[in-house]
């Protein structure tokens, strides 16, 4: 007879919560890239509304988890499992909250320069980098793939590398062309929000190695 | 596992009852003054090991020990050992509180009276009563008989006996699992102080328990022919966040057993 079903059963619940939350993050951050490149306010205004939405699922997933530890005194790979839950809702708070922070930079752009046109380096780049990461993170979470989740930690490297091309080169516009400076600090911002992203997911990696293994690693 | 001033050395231990082979090649080393957890399912022969350790099973018919049990430098099966001696420093506490039907303080002096013991009896019961965190609650009636203390206390009794004679190790056959929540708490916290002065080594079905007061855990199951045998021995914090079997991780997360 199999035992501890019902346990198993909220366990994989909070899993789904989890997977939930992420595709509300990736949307968030789909949204927000979409806002930047086509100057879209009413999307960046989106995103900031919606964020609401990301930041009840965590509560929610800190309600789940901390009622299951309560309750089931879940211990070795059930309790390691649990805290990666946490954690890892945490690191896509956060990256909801980045999402925000694109959004209102895009609405500042707009208010800064009614031309709608910006030139926006690699960003755009990373953005695509940073979804497909976060893609890959989610399911490697699920799946419990230590390989992956050392793999996809690997491309924050690409995503630093464009970030810090992208400092380079409005810099060097600013200086050459004498561009906005209020616009120049905004895509800057904007530019950090991005690589930030590849951070967050580079701890959820890490924690995926922990919940499978019990091993700290330090992936970035 | 290597553990370092081990007090007590199991080596290729093989208990039998009868034809059964109960337990099978067990090789344990226990740490000095630390709190030792014995667990598994019904059946796997921890409580038999923890027997062996003071000869308790000498007493049970058709029983047979191969093997060594290795304290302060002899097997304790070295038939020169006298084993009533090897109980007074080796001790145990049983599952069910079983304080003798006599006064709170002669359940104390009885075991020391029987040893010889030549020192002053007063002292004696205030120092057992109060290393068993009992002598606030009995002080006033140390003339009545034990058998109206609450369970707690009377196994609370039990370990002031125990302490009486000062032994080396004292061996906890499930103390607290006829208690309810708040004295087994209380039992528990007696352990931790206890481990200071004395090596503990406890038999739980309480997995909790095992990993709120134990240092080290030791997890035995049964094989094929129902043989108890050692799966695996760490740190208890090893084993309760990251166990190195696939059987220990199954058995404590409730996955069998």
């Amino acid at each position: 007879m199999e035992i501890r079903v019902d346990f198993n059963e909220k366990i994989s619940n909070l899993n789904n919560e989890i997977i939930k939350m992420g595709v509300l993050v990736e949307e968030a951050l789909d949204k927000s890239m979409d806002s930047l490149i086509n100057m879209d306010l009413d999307l960046a205004n989106k995103v900031i509304v919606e964020d609401e939405n990301v930041n009840n699922m965590e509560v929610s997933i800190e309600d789940h988890c901390i009622l299951l530890i309560a309750r089931e005194q879940p211990v070795a790979g059930d309790l390691r499992n649990l805290i990666t839950a946490l954690k890892i809702s945490t690191q896509l708070e956060r990256m909801g909250d980045h999402a925000v922070h694109i959004a209102k930079g895009v609405i500042r752009l707009q208010k800064d320069n009614q031309s709608g046109i910006n030139p926006l380096y690699g960003m755009p780049e990373m953005g695509k980098l940073v979804k497909n990461m976060l893609q890959r993170v989610l399911s490697a979470y699920i799946e419990c793939n230590v390989e992956e989740a050392r793999s996809i930690a690997i491309n924050d490297n690409e995503v630093d590398r464009i970030h810090n091309e992208v400092i380079t080169e409005v810099f060097e516009n600013l200086m050459n062309t004498k561009s906005d400076q209020q616009k120049a600090t905004t895509l800057l911002f904007i530019n950090r929000f991005l690589e930030r992203f590849g951070d967050h997911i580079t701890n959820i990696c890490e924690w995926i190695v922990y919940s499978v293994t019990g091993d700290h690693v330090e992936l970035s | 596992m290597e553990v370092n001033n081990n007090i007590l050395n199991l080596k290729d231990l093989n208990v039998y009852y009868g034809d059964f082979r109960a337990v099978k090649d067990i090789n344990l080393d226990i740490p000095k003054n630390k709190i030792t957890a014995l667990i598994g399912p019904s059946g796997c022969g921890k409580s038999t090991v923890l027997r062996s350790i003071n000869r308790m099973n000498d007493l049970v018919d058709d029983t047979r020990t191969e093997g060594e049990i290795i304290f302060q430098n002899r097997n304790i099966y070295n038939p020169e050992v006298d084993a009533v001696s090897l109980r007074k420093q080796i001790g145990m506490v049983f599952q069910k509180p079983n304080p003798f039907p006599k006064s709170i303080s002669e359940n104390i002096t009885w075991g020391a009276k029987i040893n010889g013991f030549k020192g002053d009896m007063e002292q004696l019961v205030e120092e057992s009563l109060k290393g068993a965190a009992l002598w606030d609650e009995v002080k006033d009636k140390l003339d009545e008989n034990a058998l109206r203390l609450s369970g707690g206390q009377q196994q609370r009794l039990c370990i002031a006996r125990t302490i009486a004679v000062k032994p080396e190790i004292i061996l906890m056959d499930e103390p607290a699992s006829a208690l309810d929540p708040i004295a087994t708490l209380k039992i528990e916290d007696l352990m931790k102080t206890l481990s200071k002065d004395f090596t503990i080594i406890i038999v739980t079905h309480n997995m909790q328990q095992a990993s709120r007061i134990s240092d080290y855990t030791a997890f035995l199951m049964t094989d094929e022919n129902r043989s108890g045998h050692l799966v695996e021995y760490n740190e208890t914090r090893t084993i309760f966040i990251n166990p190195k079997n696939k059987k220990t991780e199954d058995y404590i997360s409730g996955r069998f057993g």
